[in-house]
């Protein structure tokens, strides 16, 4: 196939050539961006967060009144084995926060007292001995907390407890070289030694500035008086989540009834739990899609558009050719490879741009660079969409007869 | 004349149905795309006061100091203030009014025994707040200086909770049990939410449920009421609710009214005077380090418009370019393929200008198509953005005036502005040459 016929009738169409490789050069430029936000989205929202999130639903109970603590440790136990009657719960504890709550205490953890700048952030979760087994995390070293070193401490009370079980990421970052069980770390100020450690838990937060450490947390043997309300966490047999949920208000509420759990989202699944976390990750993925669709067939309805045209503004001309000995095959050919020479004019300014327009983002917004991938992975999209668009009006041109070139106008 | 050009746009439009569908698919996805997107970041970016943003202040003091921050925050100081910062600004008042505030929850027992007790939220303010923010009231009034000094326990409710607690009626006077202590009611409000609430970005999106309750910031204190927000230390506090007054730890916002220029470099010097005490006095071993931003500021720097919201607009003001040059190269392939039918006219008398006129009515035909479609998906868009919007967000995007006639005007100007081009190249054909080839 001679490409020099090809550039030359080209160039008698400038403005409708330039249009067409423009039109892919910014759709390439915006499908790249928008494929890249999209894995970036998916690969956020599907973070593990360690627990056995099928079975796992949140109660969110705050007292009347503001007990102090000497009257919430007492009143949670019994709340606790109320919830443990239910059939169909394994087991049930109170926290002040769970993964992917949104809010919750984050500290620093020191090597040595008075510190200037934390060696570690991590979460803070107040727990008890039913932490592990309610949540259903593996420890992978040392030992779980007891009944009896179960403390309690009021809202501004200092956080000092004397020991700690924490996540293997963050005993990573404590200890890169060697086990830290047994060691003594600093939290706020105070000594505290390093019991076990669990596989996997992810921090509250989902955004962006807990991102380096989502995987940091700090289980505390300590029973927490939050003024504001505390959460029962509660694991349910495989298949019994539903019939918890509908019974655990009125178990609660039977112990005692000056309380507040917020019938519209006091009792959560952990599935409703994570799908607001991430409510704003799953709508930019979705939003992106849609764009890219949508995107993607307008170009191609362009495509189809513009090239219908040029078959019909040649008929003439094609029929001379086919007249002159040309087949089926060279018509199709020639308008196929016409696509692809504008195409490649189009994907390479389209990959400057989209390599453009994400360097743009990232000193904009929060937002990583684009791996090459993409542009690469959008390049060959964009090279068969021409090629598949153009494929109809150039069968109607191969299909002109050769008498088309004695007929005039 | 127009008419006529109209109705031979029309003739010409129909010829080519497909072409003709494909471009006002193109303008009106194009359209949509982009005023949806712009309704929902109207709807987070707007100004919630805007004959008075740029007199209402938020004064910032450092009290973490160099190295009780995070490398990454590029030395601004915390956005909150701590409990002693606040109470030397609002003792030494330099502004003519202002309020401290933070956010409180407390459960409601009713009197009504059978009725469970349900929680509410809402801020610890002081008098000037309501003046300040210009709260609206249904019944009643705010509470006076004297009632903040006294420590009182009264209360402002809001509309809603005065129709839950009450059935709406006047309850000034009355009392309601907090948490199993007695206030009585100063005040109802009338439904007041400004969007975002600017007045207390720090712990929220600013675009969650409205306050149901605002009661004295001494009050609160008196009683130990533990933050619902955000409580930031640089240093561990010593344990106890007194020590953590006296702790750096910041929690509380102030905000200050100051009506001019001059208003706000007085509380500017006073700020920078009183770091400077705080340095000499040995509490704060660093240089002042104060920001004072007013209410636009302020949004700003909480980076209130989520960059979902942008990345969004312009993704979709993207997609509407792209729309453009399709819509462009698709004229120039319907104009140019009439170049015989322009070759006539201009043979027979008709100016360039007859020419520009006849070819911008049929695209603005086309703008016209293109704006009514993308109409209808923008209403569409805007019922259906709950799917991809937070619910709080979603909800405040909405289709008014405003928005119909901007969709309208965008669709009409884009596909003008992108037919002049196939008409220039239209109005460029040569009569003669056009005669001569056939």
């Amino acid at each position: 196939m001679q490409i020099q016929p090809i550039l030359a009738a080209l160039k008698r169409h400038k403005a409708g050539t330039i249009l067409i490789a423009l039109q892919i050069a910014l759709t390439l430029a915006i499908v790249c961006n928008a494929l890249f936000i999209i894995k970036q989205r998916v690969t956020h929202l599907s973070r593990a967060t360690g627990i056995d999130e099928q079975n796992i639903l949140s109660v969110r109970n705050q007292w009347v009144g503001k007990p102090p603590s000497q009257q919430v440790s007492g009143l949670t136990a019994t709340d606790l084995a109320a919830l443990r009657q239910i059939p169909g719960v394994i087991d049930a504890y109170s926290t002040n926060s769970y993964p992917l709550r949104q809010g919750g205490w984050s500290e620093g953890l020191d090597y040595k007292p008075n510190q200037d700048h934390s060696t570690a952030h991590t979460a803070i979760y107040f727990s008890d001995e039913h932490t592990l087994d309610t949540l259903g995390l593996k420890l992978i070293e040392g030992r779980n907390f007891r009944a009896e070193e179960i403390g309690r401490m009021d809202m501004r009370d200092k956080l000092a407890p004397p020991t700690i079980i924490i996540t293997r990421e963050l005993a990573h970052k404590l200890y890169p070289d060697g086990s830290s069980l047994g060691k003594v770390v600093y939290l706020s100020n105070n000594p505290t030694t390093i019991i076990g450690v669990v596989d996997q838990l992810e921090v509250p937060w989902v955004d962006t500035w807990a991102s380096p450490w989502s995987e940091q947390s700090t289980l505390v043997p300590v029973r927490l008086a939050m003024s504001l309300g505390s959460f029962y966490l509660i694991r349910t047999q495989p298949g019994q989540l539903d019939a918890v949920t509908k019974q655990v208000s009125k178990a609660l509420y039977g112990v005692n009834r000056m309380r507040v759990i917020d019938p519209k989202d006091g009792v959560q699944s952990f599935s409703q739990t994570r799908a607001k976390a991430y409510a704003r990750d799953r709508g930019m993925a979705i939003l992106m899609g849609v764009v890219c669709v949508v995107l993607l067939a307008i170009t191609a309805a362009g495509i189809v558009g513009l090239t219908s045209f040029w078959v019909g503004q040649r008929r003439k001309q094609i029929g001379v050719r086919r007249a002159l000995g040309a087949t089926h095959r060279d018509i199709l050919s020639y308008f196929l490879t016409e696509n692809l020479l504008i195409s490649l004019g189009g994907v390479i300014v389209g990959a400057l741009l989209a390599i453009g327009m994400n360097m743009w983002m990232v000193s904009h917004f929060e937002m990583a660079r684009l791996s090459l991938t993409y542009v690469v992975a959008g390049v060959v999209v964009l090279l068969l969409l021409g090629q598949a668009a153009v494929l109809a009006p150039a069968l109607r041109a191969s299909r002109v007869p050769p008498v088309e070139a004695t007929r005039s106008v | 004349m127009l008419a006529y050009y109209l109705r031979l746009g029309l003739r010409s439009l129909r010829r080519n149905p497909v072409l003709t569908g494909l471009m006002i698919m193109a303008i009106g996805f194009g359209v949509a795309a982009s005023m949806t997107t712009f309704a929902v970041f109207r709807a987070v970016s707007g100004n919630p006061i805007p004959w008075k943003s740029g007199q209402l202040f938020v004064p910032q003091i450092d009290g973490f100091g160099p190295t009780g921050r995070d490398p990454g925050d590029n030395g601004e100081p915390p956005d909150a203030l701590n409990y002693q910062d606040t109470m030397a600004l609002m003792r030494a008042h330099p502004a003519s009014r202002q309020t401290a505030l933070y956010p409180v929850a407390i459960a409601v027992v009713p009197a009504d025994a059978s009725k469970q007790p349900f929680s509410v939220s809402g801020y610890a303010v002081t008098t000037d707040f309501f003046g300040m923010f210009e709260m609206p009231f249904q019944y009643g009034n705010g509470w006076g200086a004297n009632e903040d000094d006294k420590r009182a326990s009264t209360v402002v409710i809001s509309s809603k909770l005065n129709q839950k607690l009450f059935d709406g009626a006047n309850s000034v006077g009355r009392n309601i049990v907090l948490d199993n202590r007695d206030y009585r009611i100063v005040g109802v409000a009338k439904s007041w939410d400004p969007r975002p609430r600017y007045y207390d970005v720090v712990n929220t999106s600013g675009f969650g449920d409205s306050p149901d309750f605002f009661m004295p910031f001494s009050r609160a204190i008196d009683l130990q009421m533990d933050t619902d927000g955000n409580n930031n230390c640089n240093k561990a506090p010593d344990g106890g609710w007194d020590a953590w007054l006296q702790s750096t730890c910041v929690w509380l916002t102030v905000w200050a009214e100051l009506p001019d220029a001059a208003a706000v470099q007085r509380y500017r010097s006073y700020l920078d005077g009183y770091a400077a005490d705080q340095k000499r006095a040995g509490r704060y071993n660093w240089a002042p380090n104060n920001r004072l931003r007013n209410v636009m500021e302020w949004l700003d720097h909480e980076h209130v418009v989520p960059q979902e919201t942008k990345v969004s607009l312009l993704v979709a003001l993207g997609f509407l370019v792209v729309c453009l040059v399709n819509t462009i190269g698709l004229l120039l392939a319907k104009f140019m393929r009439r170049s015989q039918e322009i070759g006539v006219r201009r043979a027979l008398g008709a100016s360039r200008r007859e020419i520009y006129t006849q070819f911008l009515a049929e695209a603005s035909m086309v703008g016209v198509a293109g704006g009514v479609l993308g109409l209808l998906l923008t209403a569409g868009g805007v019922y259906s953005i709950g799917l991809v919007f937070e619910p709080e967000i979603a909800a405040l995007a909405h289709v008014d005036f405003g928005l119909i006639g901007l969709t309208l005007l965008v669709a009409i100007g884009a596909t003008v502005i992108a037919a002049f081009y196939p008409t220039w190249r239209a109005a460029q054909v040569q009569p003669a040459w056009q005669l001569k080839s056939n």
